[in-house]
């Protein structure tokens, strides 16, 4: 399942969620994107992001759907907010279920590689200089390429 | 000039160009994306310096990544945005 929102997420919640009433499930895998202040010269108070509806939630469904071709899975989750958030805040959970770790590991770490250059959002900084872009990191491209 | 196609701009280059987006009607010889994003530049200052640097700028064709040789036609929703850094 996937879900774009503004609205903060329950992390425990989810995960339960995702789990709940499948028995046959022996591990669930999980990653949570905050909004990170690094300080000094990075120092940032806040953070918008902006995404293109529609497209969103096409690419988010898409890079679910490759991720269970790929690991067998018994549950997945995708959950990415936009809008203003301030450092600490929860930015995207990632969940996966399976009856075996490795396929929930594995998967979640896909599927966080595969969202952070597939689908299209975009972060803007505050700073005390202004408002800053983020700018896409080519590292995050050698990541995803791992799964190639 | 034919039927109108929709264009969307997104983060910097929304900011840029001072609007989310747009109905204009595609120029006969504006086949594919990359003749597009020509025709685009040579629309004014504003366009030719925010789509000045094409490493920078990526294209979707009906909400789908395409590269420049991807055919544009009438009706076609096109998105054009910097490289994404969600997650």
């Amino acid at each position: 399942m996937i879900r774009v929102q503004r609205e903060d997420f329950d992390t425990g919640k989810e995960l339960e969620r995702l789990s709940g009433g499948d028995h046959t499930i022996g591990g669930v895998a999980s990653f949570i994107g905050l909004v990170r202040d690094m300080g000094g010269p990075n120092q940032i108070s806040a953070l918008t992001l902006e995404h293109y509806p529609g497209m969103t939630e096409k690419k988010l469904v898409e890079i679910e759907a490759e991720a269970n071709r790929r690991w067998p899975l018994a549950a997945s989750l995708i959950v990415h907010r936009y809008g203003r958030l301030e450092p600490g805040d929860r930015i995207v959970l990632v969940a996966t279920a399976s009856p075996h770790r490795e396929a929930a590991l594995a998967a979640c770490h896909f599927l966080i590689d595969w969202l952070k250059t597939d689908a299209p959002f975009w972060k803007s900084e505050e700073t005390p200089q202004g408002e800053r872009w983020v700018e896409a990191r080519a590292d995050d491209d050698m990541a995803k390429d791992r799964w190639r | 000039m034919s039927a109108p196609v929709k264009l969307l701009y997104f983060a910097w280059l929304r900011a840029r160009l001072g609007q989310v987006e747009e109905e204009v009607p595609l120029p006969a010889e504006v086949r594919d994306v990359a003749g597009l994003l020509d025709w685009l530049r040579s629309r004014g200052p504003r366009y030719a310096e925010a789509l000045r640097d094409l490493s920078v700028i990526r294209v979707a064709v009906n909400q789908d990544y395409v590269g420049s040789g991807h055919p544009v036609r009438p009706g076609d929703e096109i998105a054009i945005f910097p490289p994404v850094t969600g997650g």
